[in-house]
C-alpha cells in the first residue's frame, strides 16, 4: 500500500515509523516543556518521582524495542536480554570511569560510554548466537536464560579496578590486589559503587531515536524482509537462498547491542548497581513489556514499557501503596484480556476504521 | 483516515498529560497540635521481594518508636511514612523521590535504605539534595564514604569482620579457621573480606576459605566438608540466620562440631519456627541487641513488637527503634528547629551527628556517639547461646 506525501511515494511501513518517531518527539517535547513553565509558574506539573522515573522509562523503552527485534520480528524467544544489558551497564561504567580525566565533558564521556556499552553487548550477543542460533525455538529461550545466569554470576564475583600500576581485573577479591591509592569500580557482589551519574533525559531520548532509526530501518530493508521471511516460514526462506545464520544472528546482535547502550545509560543514572538487579526476573519484565505491547508492534512496545515501568511506582501515590505490586499484576492480567478479546477488538476496529486486526503493523 | 489517526494519537497525548498532571498531588502537608514541630521522617526498605523480612523489621521497630515519641507530647512530633524498594536500587531512588513529593516543603529526613546497594544509590541523592539521612542496618563503608549527611545506626561489615578476628584471637580460641560465606552478598563478603585480612595480620592459621553463591542454597555438605578436611577447628559464619541454620544441621548430621562464630546477621535463628535450639548450643554472635536482654526498655520494646506482630523483634527492628529516637533526640538540641526547610535541618542535624559528643542510649547500645564519617561508634556485643538463651560472652 502506497500514499503519496509531498509529492514523493511513501509506504505504509515508512509512515508508520515516522508517526514513532513522531509520539516520541511530542512526548519529549511535552515533558521538557512542562519541566520549564512549572518553576515560574509556582506548580508542580511533573512531581519528583516523574522526574526520576525518565530515564529508566527510557532505558526500558530501549530494551523493549531491542528485545522486540528478537522476539516479535525474528521470532526467536529470548529469555536472557537482561545479561546484554548487565553487560552493557557495567563496561560503561568502567569505561565512564576510566575516560574522567581524558574527557572532563559529561554528555560527549556518556555517548562513549553507551558506545562502548553496545560494544560489549554486541560481543556477548556475537558470543551466545553463534553457537545458540543453530537451535530453534525452546532450546534457544533456555540458552538464553542460561546466559543470562552466567552474566549474573561472572559480575556477581568480578573485580575491576585501577591504580598507579594501571588496570586490574579479577574474579575473585583474594586475587585482586590494588595499590593503596587505586580505585576499585566494581567489587563484586557489591557491584559497581560511587558510579558518577551522567545519564540525562535528553541522553535517553537520543537513545530511543537512535534505536527506532536503527530498528525501523532493519525491519525495512531487504535484511529485514529476509529475517521476517525466516521468522514466518524457516523452509520457505532457505529454499530461496537466505542464509539462516546470518540474518538470525544480524537481528540477535543488533538487539544485544541496543540493550547493552540501554544497559549503559541505565547504570550510569544510578550511584551504584549491582550484577542480581540484572537477573531472570528483569529479562522476563522486559518480555511482559514486549508480549503486552504486541509482538512486531514497535509502537506497542515504546506505549507499554513507559506505562508499565511507570505505573507500579505511581501507584505509590495512593493510600494502596501495601497492594501495589498486586494491582500491578492484576492490571497485567487485564491488559493481556482486553487486548486478547476479539469482541473489543472489533469495538475499536468499528471507532478507528480501517483497523487491522493483526497487530503486527509497527 | 489520517485526521482520525491524528485525533487518537492528540487524545493519547492528553491522557499523558492527564497521567503526569495526577502526580502532582501527593499528601498534605499536616501540622501536629500545638507548638510542635512536625519533622517528616521517610523510611524506604525492602517490604517485598527477597529481603522482606529485613525491610518489614525496620519498617516495624521505627513505627514503635513514632508511636512513644509522638505520645511524650514533646516539643517535636515525628511523621512516619514507609516505603518498599524492593531490595533494588533503582526502586529505592524512585521511593526516595516519592517521599520527596510527600514532604512537600515540610522538614524531611530519609531513614534508610535497609539493604546497602539501594543505600549508595539514594545516598548519592540525599547528599547532592542536602537531605539528613540515617540507615538502620546499611552497613558498607561505600553508604557514607564521602559524604557528611549519612550515618549508620549498624556495625561496618569491615568492622565485624575485624572485631570477630580479634576476639577469636584475644580469647585463644581455636587453632585452624575457616570462612564460609555467601559471596553474592555484600554484606556477607563484606564482613569475610575483613574477617580474612585479619587473620592474616594477626598471624592466624586459615585453613579453608568456602563460598556459595546466595542465600537460596539448601545444600552446604560441600563447605563444611572442606572445613573438616582441612582440619578447622573454628568456623566463621558471617551470614544470615536462615543459611546458617541449615549449615549447622547439616554440619551436625556429618559429625562435625567445630565452634561456630556468626555476625549480627545470626540474630534472630533461636525464634525460627521448627528449628531445634539444641544446634545452635555454644554458638557466638556478635550482635548489638538480644531480645532476651532484661532491661525494662528492651523488654517493653519486646512486649509492645510482639503484640502487634506476633513474633520476637530482631536486631534490625531495633536498629530501626534507635535511629527514631536519634533522629528525634538530636531535634530536640536544635535550636531555631521551627521554620527549617530540609536543607537547613540536614546541616543542623549533620553536624550535630557529627559532632562526636551527641550521645544516644538505645536498645543496641548505651552512649552510642558517630564519628564525623558517619560510622557509629558503640560496643559490639558478643553473645553465646547455651541453653536456648543469649549469655554475655564478652
Amino acid at each position: 500500500m502506497e500514499k503519496r506525501l509531498n509529492g514523493k511515494r511513501i509506504s505504509k511501513a515508512s509512515l508508520n515509523g515516522f508517526v514513532n518517531y513522531g509520539i516520541v518527539i511530542a512526548a519529549f517535547a511535552l515533558i521538557q516543556i512542562l519541566l520549564a513553565v512549572q518553576k515560574p509558574l509556582g506548580v508542580t506539573l511533573v512531581s519528583n518521582i516523574m522526574q526520576s522515573l525518565l530515564v529508566p522509562a527510557c532505558c526500558y523503552i530501549v530494551m523493549a524495542v531491542s528485545l522486540n527485534l528478537t522476539v516479535g520480528i525474528l521470532g526467536e524467544l529470548s529469555l536472557g536480554h537482561a545479561g546484554f544489558m548487565s553487560l552493557g551497564a557495567f563496561s560503561g561504567v568502567v569505561a565512564s570511569f576510566l575516560l574522567a580525566e581524558a574527557i572532563p565533558f559529561a554528555p560527549l564521556r556518556l555517548a562513549l560510554s553507551m558506545a562502548v556499552g553496545a560494544v560489549f553487548g554486541a560481543a556477548g550477543g556475537v558470543i551466545v548466537g553463534v553457537p545458540v542460533l543453530r537451535l530453534q525455538g525452546d532450546y534457544l529461550a533456555i540458552v538464553t536464560l542460561a546466559f543470562g545466569q552466567i552474566i549474573k554470576n561472572i559480575i556477581m564475583v568480578l573485580y575491576v579496578g585501577v591504580d598507579g600500576e594501571g588496570f586490574h581485573m579479577a574474579l575473585s577479591s583474594e586475587r585482586f590486589h590494588l595499590a593503596e591509592e587505586g580505585t576499585a569500580i566494581i567489587k563484586g557482589p557489591m557491584g559497581a559503587v560511587g558510579v558518577q551519574k551522567l545519564a540525562s533525559f535528553t541522553a535517553g531520548f537520543v537513545l530511543i531515536l537512535i534505536t527506532l532509526l536503527v530498528v525501523q530501518n532493519l525491519v525495512n530493508s531487504r535484511s529485514g524482509r529476509a529475517i521476517m521471511a525466516l521468522r514466518d516460514n524457516r523452509i520457505a526462506a532457505e529454499s530461496v537462498g537466505i542464509n539462516v545464520t546470518k540474518y538470525k544472528l544480524m537481528a540477535f546482535v543488533t538487539s544485544a547491542a541496543l540493550a547493552g547502550a540501554a544497559g549503559a545509560l541505565f547504570g550510569l543514572n544510578y550511584s551504584s548497581t549491582v550484577a542480581s538487579k540484572f537477573d531472570f526476573n528483569s529479562s522476563i519484565l522486559v518480555l511482559v513489556f514486549v508480549v503486552l505491547g504486541g509482538l512486531g508492534s514497535i509502537r506497542g512496545s515504546i506505549i507499554a514499557a513507559a506505562v508499565l515501568y511507570v505505573l507500579p511506582e505511581l501507584l505509590r501515590q495512593f493510600n494502596i501503596s501495601d497492594y501495589r505490586m498486586l494491582i500491578y499484576a492484576i492490571i497485567l492480567i487485564l491488559v493481556m484480556l482486553v487486548t486478547n478479546n476479539d469482541q473489543l477488538k472489533t469495538l475499536a476496529g468499528r471507532i478507528i476504521p480501517k483497523r487491522k486486526g493483526a497487530a503486527s503493523h509497527g | 483516515m489520517k485526521k482520525k489517526k491524528l485525533a487518537a494519537l492528540l487524545l493519547a497525548g492528553a491522557m499523558g498529560l492527564g497521567l503526569l498532571a495526577g502526580c502532582s498531588n501527593g499528601g498534605k502537608p499536616e501540622n501536629g497540635g500545638g507548638d510542635a514541630v512536625t519533622i517528616k521522617v521517610g523510611g524506604i526498605g525492602p517490604t517485598t521481594g527477597d529481603a522482606a523480612q529485613y525491610g518489614t523489621a525496620t519498617e516495624w521497630g521505627a513505627e514503635i518508636a513514632v508511636e512513644e515519641i509522638n505520645a511524650l507530647n514533646g516539643p517535636v512530633k515525628l511523621e512516619f511514612k514507609y516505603e518498599d524498594d524492593t531490595g533494588a536500587a533503582d526502586t529505592a531512588v524512585a521511593a526516595y523521590n516519592n517521599l520527596k513529593d510527600w514532604a512537600k516543603d515540610a522538614p524531611l529526613v530519609i531513614y534508610g535504605t535497609t539493604t546497602t546497594g539501594p543505600c549508595v544509590a539514594v545516598s548519592a541523592e540525599t547528599y547532592a539534595d542536602r537531605i539528613f539521612q540515617l540507615t538502620p542496618s546499611a552497613s558498607s563503608p561505600d553508604v557514607v564514604a564521602g559524604k557528611d549527611n549519612v550515618f549508620q545506626m549498624c556495625f561496618t561489615d569491615p568492622y565485624l569482620g575485624t572485631a570477630g578476628a580479634e576476639y577469636l584471637k584475644d580469647k585463644g580460641l581455636g587453632t585452624k579457621y575457616a570462612v564460609i560465606y555467601n559471596n553474592g552478598d555484600a554484606y556477607s563478603t563484606g564482613i569475610a573480606e575483613a574477617f580474612i585480612a585479619k587473620t592474616k595480620e594477626l598471624g592466624m592459621e586459615l585453613v579453608a576459605t568456602q563460598t556459595y553463591p546466595d542465600d537460596k542454597t539448601t545444600d552446604y555438605t560441600v563447605q563444611l566438608n572442606a572445613c573438616k578436611d582441612a582440619g578447622a577447628d573454628v568456623v566463621f559464619l558471617p551470614i544470615y540466620y536462615t543459611p546458617a541454620s541449615l549449615i549447622l544441621a547439616q554440619a551436625k548430621q556429618m559429625s562435625y562440631a567445630p565452634l561456630f562464630i556468626g555476625g549480627d546477621g545470626m540474630d534472630g535463628m533461636l525464634d525460627m519456627d521448627g528449628f531445634d535450639k539444641s544446634l545452635a548450643e555454644g554458638l557466638l554472635l556478635m550482635t548489638p541487641f538480644s531480645a532476651g536482654a532484661e532491661d525494662d526498655r528492651t523488654k517493653s520494646f519486646v512486649e509492645k513488637f510482639q503484640k502487634a506482630h506476633n513474633i520476637l523483634p530482631n536486631q534490625f527492628a531495633a536498629d530501626g527503634y534507635d535511629c527514631m529516637y536519634a533522629i528525634y533526640e538530636a531535634c530536640l538540641e536544635i535550636e531555631g528547629l521551627a521554620g527549617m526547610d530540609s536543607a537547613a535541618l540536614c546541616d543542623a542535624l549533620s553536624a550535630k551527628f557529627g559532632s562526636g559528643t551527641f550521645k544516644v542510649d538505645g536498645l543496641t547500645g548505651k552512649d552510642m556517639t558517630w564519628k564525623k564519617t558517619g560510622e557509629i561508634d558503640k560496643a559490639p556485643l558478643i553473645f553465646k547461646v547455651e541453653n536456648g538463651a543469649y549469655v554475655d560472652a564478652q
